[in-house]
């Protein structure tokens, strides 16, 4: 479903604060596939899902979605293939206009837009019914602006925007990490119901370790700009937090100690 | 004394109608400005150049023999190419949008001056008749300051159909799409909507309209001028802030989007009116943007004002201490 094959990535070049943030990377990701991406500050997560996402052209290399190249396109137009959710609750919606109409602009990600009506009848039922199923009461705030949502919300709003046009991938960037432990729990499970409804392939990226361990099928580390452990299967299912720790001690000769620092 | 004594009351009132009637052409100046200032949160200051060049180009098709409609239609269609102007200097060569716009503007001074080949030109009512009238065979002006009701009408039946234009287009998804790029650029970026595209298409549409008004305010005051535009762009801030603080108060549940566009081109007319009355107290006119400034600076202040003054350090201050006094006594 998604192929990168030797993605480079410098920032900065040639100046004193340059930095490679992706060093010849390659990742393959079956269909439904829902990887768990862990890794240190500044070891390429973020920097991999927005080379995804086309938020900057990448150095080398290329990145397929789906058997279509899309390396040379840029972000709004690779967004047909891609739901996003980030880290920020405030980046995924639009603060000045109503639930429902956010939900709308989701619902044609990626496809042109013309001069019929930006929400029709039909779909204030559908979306109706799906924020129901949220379960945060929000079925009876349709026309309310989403300024006026809590944070947790917005995540589960944004998330459930971005299934409303089915992706072929969808990136979750440390979607609840600005969240408070119980809601970032609901967000979690709701992440995984909407994957698995939908059948998605999706690549997340938590500094919780129990959460990477916990959820989807495979879990990839990452250091320095590549992917230093992959982890699938019956493998992932029986990992545990000290063996994380320790392989990661392995692969990336650091301490445990400030490993335990990094990365939970 | 005598100053009051020489006030005139009617005089005032007989000044109304004409004050209403070009304050309807701001508002619908101020409906343009709206777009790129509250939807696309770009503060356009191509605004006073096209809307100079409305006229400019109306007065001048007009002198040629071609009817007013048609020139009018011409200087809309030419203020939209200004928009897009300064919406390329914004998105393709990467101007920071205030810049792109006072570009464009300073530009236009010199186009507006070779447009007309002199500082202002003249296209009286009594000279071309008006469009009404029989005899001109629909070829005539569309407003006059000499014939008053024809220039309401025609002012209010004009921003009823841009309030209607933008209720439509930006209920459109198109129209959504321009408005979640002013609110949230990253995130209409991520739904697959053109950036560039729709700012430029925002810039268009609010230049266009801004050049209607100025073509109408052209053939209502029979004249062109290069400086006819100059701090436009203030009023048109002014209307649309004393417009929002109205609505507001009177709708504090929030209220439709066409309601709304209506109160901010009655923003236009009471700016206008204000305007009025503070020539009939006979300031200098000279000072008029002065009051101007003032004016928009009391709008834009009060609410942020009144905010703070419910929300204060010295307020939560006065608090605690008299908490403190209460437990004292008690």
């Amino acid at each position: 479903m998604l192929e990168l094959s030797n993605v480079s990535k410098t920032f900065y070049p040639g100046t004193i604060n340059e930095k490679t943030a992706l060093s010849n990377l390659s990742l393959h990701l079956n269909p439904g596939d829902f990887v768990t991406v862990i890794g240190g500050n500044g070891a390429g997560k973020s920097t991999m899902l927005n080379a995804v996402a086309g938020v900057w052209p990448i150095d080398e290399g290329s990145i397929t979605i789906d058997g279509t190249n899309v390396t040379g396109l840029p972000e709004h137009k690779r967004a047909k293939f891609i739901g996003r959710v980030f880290q920020d609750p405030m980046l995924g919606t639009v603060p000045d206009m109503q639930i429902i109409e956010n939900l709308a602009l989701a619902a044609r990600r990626g496809q042109k837009r013309g001069l019929s009506w930006g929400v029709t009848k039909k779909e204030k039922a559908l979306y109706r019914e799906k924020l129901e199923r949220l379960g945060l009461g929000l079925e009876d705030r349709m026309t309310a602006k989403v300024g006026l949502l809590s944070g947790g919300q917005r995540q589960a709003l944004t998330l459930l925007m971005a299934s409303l046009q089915k992706p072929k991938l969808l990136l979750l960037d440390e979607h609840t990490a600005a969240l408070d432990p119980a809601t970032a729990a609901k967000v979690l499970e709701l992440s995984d119901a909407i994957v698995q409804e939908n059948g998605l392939t999706a690549m997340m990226i938590t500094h919780n370790m129990h959460d990477a361990i916990r959820h989807g099928n495979r879990l990839i580390m990452m250091n320095a700009g590549k992917i230093i452990l992959d982890i699938s299967g019956e493998e992932k299912k029986k990992l545990t937090k000290t063996q994380l720790l320790q392989k990661f001690a392995e692969v990336a000769g650091v301490q445990e100690e400030t490993d335990a620092v990094l990365l939970s | 004394m005598t100053y009051f004594a020489s006030l005139d009351i009617l005089n005032l009132f007989s000044r109304m109608p004409s004050a209403i009637a070009q304050g309807l052409i701001w508002g619908l100046m101020a409906l343009g400005v709206y777009i790129t200032f509250r939807l696309l949160d770009i503060a356009d200051l191509t605004v006073d150049g096209s809307f100079a060049i409305g006229g400019a180009v109306t007065v001048m098709l007009i002198m040629a023999g071609l009817p007013a409609w048609l020139a009018t239609l011409i200087a809309m269609l030419v203020g939209i190419v200004t928009g897009m102007c300064t919406g390329f200097l914004h998105t393709k060569l990467g101007i920071p949008a205030i810049l792109a716009g006072i570009l464009t503007q300073f530009a236009l001074y010199s186009v507006n001056l070779r447009i007309m080949g002199q500082s202002n030109r003249t296209a009286s009512v009594r000279t071309f008749g008006m469009f009404f009238e029989g005899k001109t065979h629909g070829k005539g002006l569309l407003m006059s300051s000499l014939y008053i009701n024809e220039a309401l009408a025609v002012g209010f039946v004009l921003v009823l159909l841009v309030i209607a234009l933008f209720y439509w287009y930006f209920g459109t998804e198109r129209g959504s799409a321009l408005r979640a790029v002013g609110s949230n650029a990253a995130m209409a970026r991520a739904q697959g909507i053109n950036i560039n595209t729709m700012k430029m298409i925002g810039l268009a549409l609010s230049n266009g309209i801004v050049a209607l008004a100025g073509a109408l305010m052209t053939q209502f005051q029979g004249t062109a001028d290069v400086n006819m535009g100059r701090g436009a762009v203030v009023i048109g801030l002014a209307a649309i802030i004393i417009g929002e603080v109205l609505c507001d108060a009177i709708f504090k549940k929030g209220c439709n989007f066409a309601i709304r566009l209506g109160f901010i081109a009655l923003g236009g007319v009471i700016y206008y009116i204000a305007m009025t009355v503070i020539l009939w107290l006979r300031l200098d006119p000279n000072d008029l943007k002065l009051f101007t400034a003032i004016i928009v600076t009391i709008f834009l202040a009060v609410p942020n004002l009144q905010a703070r003054s419910r929300n204060s350090f010295k307020r939560a201050e006065k608090g605690a201490k008299k908490k403190a006094k209460e437990a004292q006594h008690a």
